[in-house]
């Protein structure tokens, strides 16, 4: 059981490489975080892992591979068989993922089901309902995503993501468009469901502080390449790469300090994005 | 959507957007490779509204012109699309008719989106009463499917164009008038609305500048599409002797003539003119799936 | 010295189906010239509608707001004409609140127009200048922009008449945390340069941690700490503050945080309407908490709506 390894992973859209050379593993049981702005591939790699790229993007090197058996390479792609049960995936708008015509159990239900469950459905949909923190889950199974608050929309999307008992869960962005405190709770509940199945994470998000809190390596992605890896202990403390240096400081927390110094060179007109000819 | 772009001040990576853009007839042709609907729509419309011109303007024969010698005459040489019963040239009738046709689609449409339109506005504007009054109305002339309560204010009002085009507006007005009304509802309540009211505009500034225009983009898409419709409900009234009647060379008129010659072989007075219905229609419904697609792409 | 804008009982109910939700429930706040003062509170603390009543974009039910002394409580949007001259809101996202058919000359350009500017070109690329885009952005909409770039937009269109107040609501909440910081420099480098007063409305306690000086901390409509922000956020008073900070990422393995202070999930729809409003989901909470809680004076300044914050001993 080797979890979830992306070895050399290149990704193109068009004649553009959008993800290059990406190396990723994902052992049972830790938790490994990519962090990098929007558009810097990360999700596309993590998308790529499930055979869920868009249709414009094709995996042109590289391979992926589950519990040692590859899933996806440039020719092939088997992801299909290992999709929400060996390897699942949450996403960032809790409420937009979910199904707003179906109530929130009939959602689990229906993985479970993917899953070749049969019997008992009801009864192991509130099991994982419960599982994930949810107060009464077996009314909350009978709600509509739109009678859920953000949170609770999540935990149901995390029961749906666990229903399988993945090896591996990739959450894209969990818990950016939730409150601090709640944000807080679904990381508790990651971690705490990590060490009870044993199932690998990885983590993205373009806020290093979470990934810092919660991983033991980090991955720093930027305009499709990995350009730090490590420990989290090593990545943080001692940064080599400038733009993981600039993650760093941002999110050195330190509370109540009101004027920080003022960045080397943010400050002024010069401090518009600058032009640059070509995409 | 962000992009990632290049050059980033201070060590930060920033998303930057590249300055310029290509030329105007580039980006025409880009415009028309995204949106095969443009193309199809642009270039069909364009044939009907030339062959259209051509037909009162310069047309091979006269349409009216009866000629008994040569009555009947299957499509060939002399008459492309033959002669009817009255030895009129069918080809030439097809070109006046469809010119009849499509500017009565044009009229109806404009006038019904005028009227519906600034209805719409107003009552979601107002709100209160007027705009429950105005509701209820609409939704009793909705009851009614359009081609009948056309064809009962056509029967009520007589058989002249004139009414033919106001029994078909009246029919399609209600339509505009909700889309308009739900347009100036949700903009309403739009965030930049807020933003304008913010920096000090007065309520008429904001309808008219930030409801307005972004209201209105589903009708005018729906007026686009209601033009064709308009040209199948005008033949379908005189095709049933309600609305345009003969010796007019409306298409749907021909159609009705030819109806009982097609059983004995003479299939082309009725098909020709059929076939320019149908072309048209076509057309502008391709040209209201590109005004769609237009609009979705906007504003998100 | 007298304050610029003064809120004084600010109540503000919405009525929902057959129940009243008090969306603002009593809030009392003060903002004196050159300030910069947050309001951290998480969705349903009644913070965005707190913006916009204090910016006269609703009205609120009861209570006042003043700005340099004169009443602008409920004024409609023709009486408020000079007051929006003075105060400004930037809203949180600025794709859904600028019109995203118009230019950015024209966005920028409105305010000017409306007021009867002269001038409205040089004025226009002056703040361009100002917030630091460049001029040829002049001609794009705003979703061809990135956003950091749209939200400049959108300061750039607040301050273009030279107001001495913004209310900003989220400003960074729409971008990436690599270009927050740059849009905080701005903002801070605007403030001094046009002697700025900020309310500075977020969820983001890092944010706010670090550009203001005072914070109020609200939650489900009422105030539940307020004070000098290093002392609100290293000694919190209340235990929702205490639980936000625990909650707020950092460094170091979560699990292992001494001060770490989780408050209870809350459970689908009871939500209490009397004592403390908190004390359902507080890990801390006793039954006295039943009953309106005492405002506590921890230090001069810093107060919070919480029995078990202790005035502290020591003077600071």
């Amino acid at each position: 059981m080797s979890g979830l390894e992306i070895v050399g992973l290149h990704v193109s859209i068009g004649d553009r490489d959008v993800v290059r050379a990406v190396d990723l593993h994902v052992k049972p049981g830790t938790c490994v975080g990519l962090v990098g702005a929007s558009g810097s591939g990360k999700s596309l790699t993590a998308l790529a892992s499930l055979g869920l790229l868009p249709r414009a993007a094709r995996v042109t090197a590289g391979r992926i591979l589950l519990g040692g058996d590859e899933t996806v390479t440039p020719g092939r792609d088997r992801s299909a068989e290992v999709r929400g049960s060996g390897i699942a995936m949450i996403f960032q708008s809790p409420r937009a993922a979910l199904n707003p015509v179906l109530r929130a159990g009939h959602q689990v239900e229906r993985v479970l089901r993917r899953n070749g469950q049969r019997d008992d459905l009801t009864r192991r949909c509130v099991e994982l309902l419960g599982a994930t923190g949810l107060p009464e889950p077996d009314k909350i199974a009978r709600l509509y995503p739109h009678e859920l608050s953000g949170g609770m929309c999540q935990r149901v999307m995390i029961a749906m993501g666990i229903a399988s008992e993945p090896e591996v869960l990739i959450a894209d962005e969990p818990t950016t468009a939730l409150d601090v405190t709640v944000q807080a709770e679904i990381l508790d509940l990651l971690d705490d469901l990590r060490s009870r199945t044993g199932m690998g994470m990885l983590l993205i998000s373009h806020d290093m502080s979470i990934v810092a809190e919660r991983c033991e390596s980090i991955s720093v992605m930027r305009q499709g390449e990995i350009v730090e890896s490590g420990t989290s202990w090593a990545v943080l403390n001692s940064p080599r790469h400038p733009f993981t240096t600039e993650l760093v400081r941002d999110v050195t927390y330190r509370p109540g300090i009101e004027s920080s110094p003022a960045p080397s060179s943010s400050a002024g007109p010069a401090d518009g994005p600058a032009r640059k000819d070509g995409r | 959507m962000s992009r990632t772009g290049a050059g980033f001040s201070a060590g930060r990576p920033d998303d930057t957007v590249p300055a310029g853009g290509p030329g105007r007839s580039a980006r025409l042709r880009g415009e028309l490779r995204r949106h095969p609907s443009l193309l199809v729509g642009g270039v069909l419309a364009a044939a009907m509204v030339i062959a259209a011109i051509a037909g009162h303007v310069a047309p091979p024969d006269n349409p009216l012109a009866i000629n008994p010698g040569h009555a009947l005459a299957p499509p060939g040489p002399g008459h492309w699309f033959g002669t009817d019963q009255f030895g009129r040239d069918v080809f030439s009738r097809v070109l006046y008719g469809l010119g009849m046709d499509v500017v009565i689609g044009l009229i109806v449409a404009a006038l019904a989106f005028a009227v519906g339109a600034m209805a719409g506005i107003i009552s979601g504007y107002l709100g209160g009463w007027i705009d429950d009054i105005v509701m209820r109305v609409i939704d009793i002339v909705m009851s009614l499917p359009p081609f009948l309560l056309a064809l009962s204010i056509a029967v009520v009002l007589g058989n002249t164009v004139r009414n033919v085009v106001i029994a078909i507006t009246i029919a399609y007005v209600p339509y505009l008038l909700r889309l308009t009304r739900s347009g100036v509802l949700t903009m309403r309540g739009a965030d930049y609305v807020l933003g304008a009211r913010a920096v000090g505009a007065s309520r008429s500034r904001v309808m008219a500048l930030h409801v307005l225009p972004n209201a209105v983009g589903p009708s005018m898409v729906q007026a686009a599409l209601m033009v064709g419709w308009a040209i199948l409900d005008v033949s379908g009234l005189s095709f049933l002797g309600v609305g345009i009647q003969p010796p007019s060379p409306e298409l749907g008129v021909q159609i009705a003539q030819g109806a009982s010659y097609i059983t004995s072989g003479q299939w082309w007075i009725s098909v020709f003119p059929g076939v320019a219905i149908i072309l048209t229609v076509l057309a502008y419904n391709f040209l209201g799936d590109y005004a769609d697609d237009k609009l979705r792409g906007q504003g998100s | 010295m007298r304050p610029l804008i003064e809120v004084r009982g600010l109540r503000k109910d919405y009525r929902r189906g057959g129940e009243v939700l008090h969306a603002v429930d009593g809030i009392d706040l003060t903002l004196l010239p050159g300030e910069s003062v947050g309001v951290i509170g998480e969705s349903g603390s009644g913070k965005s509608t707190l913006a916009r009543c204090i910016t006269g974009l609703e009205r609120p039910t009861s209570g006042s707001v003043f700005f340099q002394d004169a009443d602008v409580t409920g004024l409609s949007d023709r009486a408020l004409r000079w007051f929006r001259r003075e105060v400004q809101p930037v809203f949180q996202d600025p794709l859904t609140a600028l019109n995203p058919r118009w230019t950015v000359r024209r966005l920028i350009a409105e305010p000017l127009k409306i007021h009867g500017e002269r001038d409205v070109e040089r004025r226009v690329d002056e703040v361009l200048r100002d917030v630091g885009l460049a001029k040829e952005l002049m001609t794009r909409r705003p979703r061809d922009l990135s956003g950091g770039e749209r939200q400049r937009v959108a300061i750039a269109r607040a301050i273009v008449l030279r107001p001495s107040v913004l209310v900003l609501d989220e400003p960074t909440a729409s971008v990436d945390m690599s270009i927050r910081r740059a849009l905080l420099a701005l903002l801070k480098r605007l403030q001094s340069e046009h002697r700025l007063t900020y309310l500075y409305i977020s969820h983001d306690i890092r944010t706010v941690g670090e550009t203001c000086r005072r914070t109020i901390v609200m939650y489900r409509g009422r105030l539940a700490e307020e004070g000098p922000t290093t002392a609100v956020l290293n000694s919190p008073g209340h235990v929702y503050t205490q639980t936000l900070i625990s909650a707020v990422p950092r460094i170091g393995r979560a699990s292992a945080r001494p001060d770490r202070l989780r408050a209870r999930p809350v459970s689908s729809q009871q939500l209490p309407d009397t004592g403390c409003l908190f004390a359902h989901r507080c890990p801390r909470a006793l039954p006295e908490c039943a009953a309106d809680p005492p405002v506590v004076e921890i230090t001069p300044g810093h107060r919070a709506a919480c029995l078990l914050a202790r005035r502290a001993s020591r003077p600071p």
